[in-house]
């Protein structure tokens, strides 16, 4: 394989039989199934994988997992770019397309790496301090500069092609990670008959299992682990979810996961998402989440070829990668001394292994001695040279400098810990002395930390401590558990120790990689005030990069503590936030985009009005036809003009199923109607509909309707459809919390029937010629009448109502038999001219008739406003009445509900003006009002509108100014009644 | 020491070593002629301008943590003055101007950014309303602009205008609306009122109020110590009713968490601030190319901050719905803050019923865009005791007479504003 | 968050409104200044807070919901209305 010059000859989770080609930069490379990209072309010898955010540093890669915070690509092309991708965690696939980020020209000869020689000056928070002169200079030069260096990957601006699930899971137990303590804890809790979701991260199960070289029970790690996913996999109430990462932890037992479902493969397969958003309700949250390793601060930390050691370590046993041919190992912790060792079994030339401490045990030194490596114990690393690395210096503890003509340099700087999850619900974690890490304290009740995440870092210890945390969640679900032994598996040495910083780091010396935070911009925080964490991670950037401080935060609270004479148990922690890992916007978004953003609802006769011409218009989540256009007509005032015609003249068809419907049952609903609405109800005889106005406790109106009494008891409500959710919630409020006593049932009703108004001058004609069996007459069916009846054989209800102003019907029937009763109509109405009208014509007839809709039950206007304070009852209690009577809801100079016409007869009237009084200039204490609906109509053959003006009832006859600067001149118009078209309502009751 | 490009070349010569702390970190005297409470962007506005505008240099700012910790430290960052109605317009605008000086009378780099703020609108409703509030800006002299699609489309090519559940039908834009760096806002304030004389005593919890024999607030009692004071203003905006009930005081305010989202950092993209008309979702883009998100409030009752899943994929859903190409872009960081829901969705600037406490409160999730003015107009108050002629509509007492200012109609109910 | 619907069982708070404190009573009569303080004023304790939830998406009954404001822990929820006789 000299094409892969890196690679080892032995070892590694890959399939040696079968090889991958991609490309980065264009450039092409190969690998094997089981590498990820940074694995590939590591052991291909690429060292450089990206640039760092400010001075454009080269970067390598630092560590094998999530928490990569330099080796960042872009991956895949076009709508499919996915920028900012860890090449740390992405499994190989074929023709696999990467591209390195924030370079220009390119990765390896980036002209904006200029910006290291302003190093000097780009201190933490400079920017606070400068670009603030000349004053417009900011928008104008300084910022535009800055945001084009700033950010790292580019969108691509295109659709996302992919789709995105949502889905549900609920367990007694779930496991968060799928490393030893893991898989333990999700045996012993499968075994005793728990519903367990296990939940990994990665590809592949095992955890530490794959990337040490680690015999438990007998077996190699990556055999056992097969053998405990297969007993998994035979226990039917056990799920274990590859690729899934628990990313947030919120009330009552749900977590937030993110499964990559085809983030493996080059598209999605068909129908397959591209990820699944799930919710997992668990009772018992055991976090097997393992620690990070954390590197350590000195001067030129950050080279290409400076890796942390775990990662290290599992490129040479998981991936079978050498990351260099001449290594160093720095360690402040035991751990160091296990990845000596993987490099040594590696074939790697081992130069020197540098521990900071000074007393390291015989039993961990001894081994790299005999094979003859040099071995610092009390050292300190004084600087890390060349671009990628090519020398490493050191100081023993004389102080002899020590120069290593090294291309890696293994770090091990100590382990954190990952709790994160349990601190989403405010619960921080604690400084432990002993293990020099923050871990899990005072935790949510129903979480428990296992194994290297609770500290433990043997294989052995983080057994047991799984096998602990199982028997905490059973004893609180109530199940007992008989465990097993567990498997045979030794402890490895892991002491930590609490080092932050080495050598002199003088001024490239890195706290956070990605955003170019050193330890010097730390000691000037403090310096400057900046001294707790929060302000700490605000002034410096330090941990908001894409890693989130996973990697850079503790060493950073290290130096700040340092530097404030603090001890870390006191400085605390930030608060971890989700999610834990970035989650993509579309996962959450789900199938809730385009069309399927939000529900479409269709009435029973859509397909009706779509076939003849319906444009439709959006009202709430309803489809409503707007107006129905002939193939003629080339404007929608054309449609309009003729469908308002037609009703006036003839006779018109309206759906208007979308109207709330409520119907009420009980002997105790005449007093509830009374509450309800400002006008009384109790008294309303059988047959008879009244329209009624509701206000809000705070005394404003709140929607209005008609309310039909059909039995003693039984009683049907209308709602504007815009309220019909709030209304019946209101209705319930009512009924049950402030007034439980009364005998009153509710149910919406709005989906069960469908409704159509029928009105024109011969609506009673072709309704007697529609139903047959029907007394339509005015005698038997008066103005606001209603009857019961039967059509088809089944209940319908036939009312005389009008929105429109004319002799009008509004005939209900089952919603599934809604679009026979359209075609019926229709088939009856053709002798009557029968027109369909939408729900403009429906506007311009209400705005005609001045009867209050949306625009004006705005939420700001009482029912004096609306010209309905009459109807408010004097001799009953009901919602709002005491409200209204505050001084600002009775002043007399409160806008009133006015009629506009154009003084020159032809101006359009816009809805949302300005009303002034003429010759008054447009200022606030000028403005008297606002125009709220307007139209054209087609009847008086001029614009008109209604408008709510102060002191508007007095000011019939008088001109005011129409102000619309948005849209266009000053127009003139006259104040008139709100009433335009037969105010008497001859018509209507006809 | 003041700050410039030649200060930050001098300093670098010198390793930085030289530069002093932003604001002196004070240990509380036995009075003071006001004391604040709270440590926010306006408690800091507040105590920077009693003693520029006017004079009052014996200040004390007491923060129960570390300044800019609550909510002026996780918002948006969104500055506007895109009002409707004549109790906000005002004010904010007086806000709006006084942003657009910040940094020079601070000294302290804001990245006050006027990149603009356009509202989207869906619907011929939609659109009159949002020409009804952008006349009254003009009104009010204030820019507005009533975008059409087309408009829109220049600006935004990358909103979902082909495919959409609620199309796109246009705009009011604001041009001078946009962003703000909220963290150097507090520290720039925190600064000046420090250079000034303030003293900004941080970790420093209020735990009672002094009273004399008519019941009027002398001062306060802190978890160090006793602070006599002539005049005590609350400017606790989330913690309002916690703190004022150690006063005995009862108000028309709510605590609710907002969340808020940033992403992964991306070459620029978003050109302003862009709202989505037909669903919760608002966005930019910050200078180092996080987008910035939110949406609605989650809802209930909350003093945690933080929330939980059915607001964000609200959010998302919303983002998705309006800019598809966001799919791809990965959320790294949500947040909660707690907002002081008033009951009107209106804040408050007044004195209470106590002689000698004042109240800053009641900011909903819009209270970082008024920073500078409701410093200002509070520190007018603590100082004339008199409302600033921008904040007169602002008044305890109005929730009793009727004058509410209720820009979205909601009524008397916290979570719906 | 997860509701324990006396009615329906434990539901996920999006099938359900929330409304707000549970404790001010309507006050009948004319009482202008009763009736202010029920609308208006606010005990928003932090802490242990009793309010109304509606099941909108399920049983539509209103909710009296025992919850901390500050853990968001649920101790208690039964049905606003008395619960009818046996």
């Amino acid at each position: 394989m000299s094409a892969q010059p890196f690679r080892l000859a032995h070892g590694g989770l890959i399939d040696r039989s079968r090889t991958l080609t991609f490309t980065f930069d264009g450039k092409s490379y190969t690998g094997h199934p089981g590498d990820t990209l940074a694995s590939a072309l590591l052991a291909h010898g690429v060292r450089l994988f990206g640039r760092s955010f400010k001075y454009h540093r080269p970067r390598g890669v630092l560590t094998a997992g999530s928490e990569e915070p330099n080796a960042l690509v872009t991956l895949r092309e076009g709508a499919r770019a996915e920028p900012n991708t860890r090449a740390t965690t992405i499994e190989l696939f074929d023709g696999l397309v990467a591209t390195s980020q924030n370079r220009w020209p390119s990765l390896g000869f980036d002209l904006m790496a200029v910006n290291q020689l302003a190093a000097p000056l780009f201190v933490a928070g400079f920017y606070y301090k400068t670009f603030m002169w000349p004053a417009k200079a900011w928008e104008k030069l300084y910022e535009p500069l800055i945001r084009r260096a700033a950010g790292l990957g580019a969108l691509s601006g295109q659709e996302d092609p992919d789709h995105y699930e949502h889905d549900h899971a609920f367990c007694d137990v779930l496991v968060v990670g799928a490393g030893p303590a893991g898989l333990i804890a999700a045996l012993d809790a499968g075994r005793a008959g728990l519903r367990v979701v296990l939940a990994d991260e990665g590809a592949m199960p095992g955890g530490q299992l794959l990337t040490e070289r680690v015999q438990i029970d007998g077996q190699d790690g990556p055999a056992w682990v097969a053998g405990a996913i297969a007993a998994l996999s035979a226990m039917p109430h056990v799920r274990v979810m590859r690729r899934t990462t628990v990313f947030g932890r919120f009330d009552d037992g749900e977590h937030g996961a993110i499964e990559q479902v085809a983030d493996h493969l080059p598209v999605p397969l068909p129908g397959q998402p591209r990820q699944r958003l799930w919710k997992i309700v668990a009772r018992q949250t055991i976090l097997a989440t393992g620690a990070t390793e954390r590197p350590i601060v000195f001067d030129g930390n950050d080279r290409p070829g400076v890796m942390l050691a775990g990662a290290v370590s599992t490129y040479c046993n998981r991936y079978g990668v050498a990351p260099g041919r001449r290594a160093v190992v720095l360690t402040a912790s035991d751990s160091g001394w296990q990845t000596a060792a993987d490099l040594i079994a590696a074939g790697v030339t081992l130069l020197a292994v540098i521990d900071t401490r000074a007393g390291v045990p015989e039993i961990l030194t001894a081994p790299i001695r005999a094979a003859g490596v040099p071995v610092l114990t009390g050292g300190q690393l004084v600087a890390a040279k060349g671009s990628p690395l090519s020398q490493v210096i050191a100081a023993d503890n004389q102080g002899r400098r020590h120069s290593y003509a090294a291309d890696l340099l293994a770090v091990a700087g100590g382990w954190n810990p990952q709790v994160a999850l349990a601190a989403h619900l405010g619960h921080k974690p604690v400084w432990r002395e002993d293990i020099a890490a923050y871990a899990l304290g005072a935790a949510p009740a129903d979480v428990s930390a296992a194994g290297a995440a609770d500290g433990v870092y043997g294989l052995a210890g983080a057994m047991a401590s799984a096998r602990a945390a199982v028997l905490k969640a059973a004893a609180a679900l109530g199940t007992a558990l008989t465990p097993a032994a567990l498997p045979a598996a030794q402890d490895t040495a892991h002491a930590v120790s609490a080092v932050w910083a080495t050598g002199p780091c003088k001024a490239k010396a890195f706290v956070d990689f990605q955003h170019d935070v050193t330890a010097s911009d730390v000691t000037l925080a403090v310096r400057e005030g900046y001294t707790s964490v929060e302000h700490l991670k605000r002034y410096t950037t330090l941990g908001m990069a894409t890693d989130q401080g996973r990697v850079s935060q503790v060493n950073g609270h290290g130096l700040l503590a340092a530097a404030t004479g603090k001890a870390l148990a006191e400085t605390g922690t930030i608060r971890a936030r989700p999610p834990v890992v970035p989650v993509a916007i579309g996962a959450f978004g789900g199938h809730h985009r385009g069309r399927q953003f939000r529900p479409t609802r269709h009435t029973a006769s859509h397909d009706w009005a779509a076939a003849r011409g319906a444009v439709f218009v959006d009202a709430g989540q309803w489809k409503r036809a707007q107006w129905y256009a002939l193939p003629h007509e080339t404007t929608w005032r054309q449609s309009v003009d003729r469908e308002v015609h037609a009703t006036r003249n003839g006779v018109g068809l309206c759906d208007v199923s979308t109207l709330g419907k409520i119907e009420l049952i009980g002997a105790d609903v005449g007093t509830l109607l009374d509450r309800l609405y400002i006008n009384g109800f109790a008294a309303l005889p059988v047959g008879k509909a009244r329209y009624g106005l509701m206000l809000r406790e705070d005394g404003f109106a709140m929607d209005d309707g008609t309310v039909t009494r059909f039995a003693d008891d039984r009683w049907f409500m209308t709602t504007t459809t815009a309220n019909a959710a709030r209304v019946m919630q209101h209705i319930d409020f009512a009924r049950q919390v402030l007034w439980p006593d009364l005998d009153a049932q509710a149910v919406s009703v709005t989906e069960q029937w469908a409704t159509y108004s029928i009105a024109g001058p011969r609506a009673r004609e072709l309704l007697a010629a529609a139903l047959p069996d029907s007394d339509v007459s005015n005698v038997a069916l008066p103005y606001m009448g209603a009857v019961a009846m039967r059509w088809r054989g089944y209940a319908a209800r036939l009312f005389r109502l009008s929105f429109s102003g004319e002799l009008a019907y509004e005939l209900s029937v089952p919603a599934h038999l809604g679009a026979a009763l359209v075609h019926h109509l229709c088939d009856v109405g053709t002798l009557f001219g029968l027109t369909p009208y939408g729900t403009e014509a429906l506007g311009v007839m209400r705005i005609e008739k001045g009867h209050p809709a949306g625009n004006e039950l705005n939420g700001w206007t009482t029912a004096a406003d609306l010209g309905l304070g009459r109807m408010a009852s004097k001799t009953k209690d009901y919602i709002g009445r005491i409200m209204a009577g505050r001084p600002a809801l009775v002043d007399p100079a409160r806008p009133r509900l006015v009629g506009l016409k154009p003084v020159d007869g032809v101006s359009a009237v816009r809805a949302g003006a300005h009303l002034l009084r003429p010759g008054a200039t447009p200022a606030p204490s000028h403005d008297e009002g606002y125009v709220s609906s307007a139209c054209y109509s087609p009847t008086l053959g001029t614009p008109i509108a209604l408008a709510l003006l102060a002191h508007g009832a007095d000011r019939h006859g008088e001109d005011v100014v129409v102000h619309d600067p948005v849209r266009g001149a000053d127009v003139r118009a006259l104040v008139c009644d709100p009433v335009f078209f037969d105010p008497a309502g001859e018509r209507l009751r006809g | 020491m003041r700050y410039s490009i030649v200060q930050l070349a001098r300093q670098a010569l010198g390793r930085h070593r030289g530069w002093a702390p932003a604001w002196r970190d004070a240990t509380p005297k036995d009075g003071y002629d006001v004391v604040i409470v709270g440590g926010g962007g306006h408690g800091l506005a507040a105590a920077y301008y009693l003693a520029k505008v006017h004079g009052i240099t014996n200040v004390a700012l007491v923060e129960r943590g570390w300044i800019g910790g609550g909510n002026a430290g996780r918002n948006t960052t969104i500055i506007r003055s895109n009002y409707g109605l004549p109790g906000n317009e005002p004010f904010y605008e007086w806000s709006m101007k006084l942003w657009e000086g910040l940094e020079q009378d601070l000294n302290y780099n804001a990245m006050v950014s006027q990149r603009g703020v356009l509202n989207l609108y869906h619907s011929d409703p939609q659109r009159d309303a949002y020409a009804r509030r952008g006349n009254a800006m003009r009104m009010h002299g204030v820019d507005a602009t009533l975008l059409d699609a087309d408009a829109v489309r220049k600006m935004a090519p990358f909103l979902d205008f082909d495919n959409a559940r609620f199309p796109i039908d246009g705009g009011l834009l604001q041009e001078r609306g946009g962003t703000a760096r909220h963290d150097a806002v507090n520290w720039g304030y925190a600064r000046a009122a420090s250079a000034l004389g303030v003293d900004i005593i941080q970790n420093c919890e209020v735990t009672g109020f002094l009273r004399d024999a008519s019941g009027a607030v002398t001062g306060v009692e802190t978890g160090r110590g006793t602070i006599r004071a002539g005049k005590v203003g609350l400017a606790v905006a989330g913690m309002t009713s916690h703190v004022a009930a150690k006063a005995g005081l009862k108000l028309p305010i709510e605590s609710h968490v907002l969340q808020a989202f940033v992403s992964e950092g991306l070459k620029p993209l978003i050109p302003g601030v862009i709202t989505y008309g037909a669903g919760h979702f608002y966005v930019s883009q910050s200078d180092k190319g996080g987008l910035v998100f939110g949406g609605d409030i989650d809802g209930y009752n909350s003093y945690a901050q933080r929330g939980n899943l059915p607001v964000v994929e609200d959010v998302c859903e919303g983002a998705m719905a309006l800019m598809p190409m966001i799919g791809r872009v990965r959320m790294l960081r949500s947040w909660g803050g707690i907002m002081d829901m008033s009951m009107d969705g209106s804040p408050i600037i007044d004195h209470t019923p106590i002689p000698g406490l004042y109240l800053n409160a009641g900011w909903c999730y819009g209270g970082f865009k008024a920073t500078p003015a409701s410093g200002w107009c509070f520190a007018h108050l603590l100082a004339t005791d008199t409302a600033h002629d921008t904040a007169t509509a602002y008044r305890l007492d109005r929730f009793r007479t009727g004058h509410v200012i209720d820009e979205k109609g909601a009524g008397a109910q916290p979570n719906l504003h | 968050m997860r509701i324990p619907c006396p009615f329906c069982g434990a539901r996920d708070s999006r099938e359900f409104v929330f409304r707000g404190d549970a404790q001010p009573v309507r006050p009948g009569g004319d009482d202008a200044g009763a009736m202010f303080d029920y609308l208006y004023l606010r005990d928003n304790p932090a802490g242990a807070f009793e309010e109304l939830w509606y099941h909108a998406q399920g049983c539509r009954n209103w909710l009296r919901v025992t919850r901390n404001t500050v853990t968001h822990a649920i101790t208690d929820a039964r049905l606003a209305r008395p619960e009818p006789a046996a």
